[in-house]
């Protein structure tokens, strides 16, 4: 224990001394026992020099420490000393602090007490059969994911099915302010999106079909790509963008404040609250939006089509008509409720994984982009494979 | 005043804070001395917070001069400021730690200022300041997000305390914590002032964490320092806002185990 000792008289010659000298100074004398004589600021700044210089003392006796001379102590300085103190303790030899002003005493005091005695073992290094752990818990983790969709798919359906047994119990005002939200105001970014497809899908189309001399085969290029695969496809994944996030950050930022389970409190269903009007609004939109891309597209590649190519409106029709049937259109509409599900379950699921904390906001809000995206392009994928194994 | 400036921690005269045309302080008076645990009570909206954030820097005051350990900062140049700010700490409501860094390094980044301090004693000053802030090991190696209320709070203190400031700002310090924590939290403070020697500026609507840990107490009321002054003086003071609140039946209950305790201890 730190204590002022009682040879003060000693102690201002040596301060007169070295007054002058900040640096942290460490002197070994051995007169009737090891004494260390400690000198100069022992703060943050010097704190390096004075653990190099404490090193070098010896731990296989009893020491006395001289403080007597110490211009200024802080916790860093009183760290140094108590690891000094620490490694004598450990040897079985006592530590006596001498002349120590009592401000030192008491800070050396603390840092003492407050000395945190463990030693951190190095993280172990990872073996194969932590390696074959950690994947397969990523496996696990993967699977109950996908299992978690599908359990928030069930439980939309559900609520569905008892909100068209029991109307009575249906929001319709949230219903149609979903509408709004998701619907109406993705028309003008969808329009631009098609639109420019459109364009690009022609002008590029009529320069290579030029080479053939099968310019007028655009039209066909045009109708079917957009028709049946980039008009709803691109529809998807801008819709989920803008609204896979807004779900989740709405209903994450509400789980986040707790609303939810106030909600819950209150006898309130928070699927049939939260989930069944933004889903349902979702899957009564985006083939209106898909419907929506693809006049825009055809009126881009039209538009494009009389530009580079001098193909009259009138003949782009008669040529959509004969060479495009009505099952194109229907093949690529047919993907859009699956598409909405997909987009609408992803972006609710992530909401109400959010927890406590505004990062997990944030992280569970790009998630629920990226997982709806990826999503949405391979069940396109599966259409294709689909439809071309049925022959349609 | 019998003050001389050198006493003096914190001094503030005639300050004036505005947010448009709604007025917080009007002509505040305040001095903070070495070494004192000084309270800060109001009601709310008082502008207590603002009064801290003013002090330190983070609100520029309409009018009025701050000296801060014989500073002063209207005054100071950009270095003198710089060097005045690595003088003192602020642990913030909430503990106000870098949600992508752990508590060790959130401890660590005031210490990477000091010129040419080796990581490793700079790991170890930190786990330090974690262990004097009354910190478990384990906590070291948690992002804040993994902490509770409390914990953030003692890691925000030991970010305050990291290079041994002469100032420590505490906001409520024991807001949002159980009792048993809050009292905790109040031997800390009591502790590590004395032990240390911190001057220590303290908002708090605690009566428990006043009468537990403060030398005095000044009351804003009235867009300014009403009064400051020991708790026993408080309980004289003949205004119906400090009446109210230091005669309350709360301020009565904490008295009481306030003088509880004192009794145990002799």
């Amino acid at each position: 224990m730190p204590s002022p000792g009682p040879a003060a008289d000693r102690a201002p010659s040596r301060a007169d001394d070295l007054a002058a000298d900040p640096t942290p100074r460490v002197q070994m004398h051995s007169d009737a026992g090891p004494v260390l004589h400690l000198s100069g600021r022992l703060d943050i700044a010097g704190v390096a020099t004075l653990r190099a210089g404490l090193r070098d003392v010896p731990t296989d006796a009893a020491l006395r420490v001289d403080m007597g001379a110490v211009q200024a102590l802080d916790t860093a300085g009183a760290w140094a000393l108590a690891g000094l103190a620490a490694r004598l303790d450990a040897a079985g030899h006592a530590v006596t602090w001498e002349n120590a002003q009592p401000a030192h005493a008491d800070i050396l005091d603390r840092v003492i007490q407050s000395l945190p005695d463990d030693q951190e073992s190095p993280p172990p290094a990872q073996s194969l059969t932590d390696r074959l752990e950690t994947l397969g818990r990523a496996s696990v983790a993967g699977l109950r994911f996908f299992a978690e969709l599908l359990a928030m798919l069930g439980l939309f359906t559900d609520r569905l099915v008892r909100a068209i047994l029991r109307p009575r119990e249906f929001r319709l005002t949230a219903l149609v302010h979903h509408c709004h939200e998701v619907g109406v105001k993705a028309v003008p970014i969808v329009v631009l999106m098609a639109f420019l497809i459109g364009v690009v899908l022609a002008f590029q189309g009529s320069s290579q079909l030029r080479q053939f001399g099968a310019e007028v085969f655009v039209v066909d290029l045009i109708a079917i790509s957009i028709l049946r695969e980039l008009g709803i496809l691109l529809t998807a994944i801008i819709v989920a963008g803008r609204t896979a996030s807004a779900f989740t950050a709405a209903i994450g930022s509400m789980k986040m404040r707790e609303e939810v389970d106030a909600m819950h409190t209150l006898g309130l269903d928070p699927a049939q609250v939260l989930f069944v009007p933004r889903i349902l609004a979702l899957l009564l939109m985006l083939p209106i939006l898909g419907l929506i891309a693809n006049v825009a597209g055809l009126f881009g590649g039209a538009l494009m089509a009389w530009i580079e190519l001098g193909l009259s409106p009138g003949m782009f029709r008669v040529r959509l008509v004969d060479g495009v049937g009505v099952n194109t259109v229907l093949v690529g509409l047919s993907k859009a409720p699956v598409f909405a599900l997909i987009i609408g379950v992803v972006g609710c699921h992530a909401g109400m994984k959010v927890q406590s904390n505004a990062e997990s906001l944030g992280r569970m809000t790009s998630a629920a982009v990226v997982t709806a995206i990826f999503s949405v392009i391979v069940a396109n994928a599966a259409f294709s494979v689909f439809y071309a194994q049925i022959g349609v | 005043m019998a003050e001389t400036q050198t006493d003096l921690a914190i001094r503030v005269r005639g300050l004036c804070n505005r947010f448009g045309t709604h007025s917080v302080h009007e002509g505040l008076d305040l001095d903070v001395r070495r070494g004192e645990i000084m309270g800060i009570v109001g009601g709310s909206g008082t502008g207590k917070s603002v009064l801290l954030r003013t002090i330190v820097g983070l609100q520029r005051p309409a009018e009025g001069q701050i000296t801060v350990l014989g500073v002063d900062k209207s005054r100071a140049s950009d270095d003198e400021a710089r060097a005045l700010e690595r003088r003192w700490g602020v642990m913030f409501q909430d503990g106000a730690l870098f949600s992508a860094l752990t508590v060790r390094e959130n401890v660590e980044v005031p210490l990477r200022s000091v010129p040419g301090l080796p990581a490793d004693i700079r790991r170890d000053l930190a786990d330090l300041k974690i262990a004097m802030a009354g910190l478990k090991p384990v906590a070291r190696g948690k992002f804040p997000s993994e902490l509770s209320g409390g914990m953030r709070k003692r890691a925000g203190l030991a970010r305050a305390l990291a290079l041994d400031p002469d100032i420590v700002f505490l906001d409520e310090p024991t807001a949002g914590l159980d009792p048993i924590g809050a009292a905790e939290f109040d031997t800390l403070i009591r502790g590590l002032s004395r032990s240390l020697g911190l001057t220590v500026f303290l908002v708090t609507h605690d009566l428990d964490t006043l009468h537990a840990t403060c030398d005095r107490v000044a009351v804003l009321a009235e867009r300014k320092v009403l009064v400051t002054g020991t708790m026993a003086e408080m309980l004289d003071v003949d205004h119906p806002w400090v009446r109210d609140y230091f005669h309350g039946p709360r301020a009565r209950a904490a008295l009481a185990d306030a003088q509880a305790h004192s009794t145990e201890k002799t």
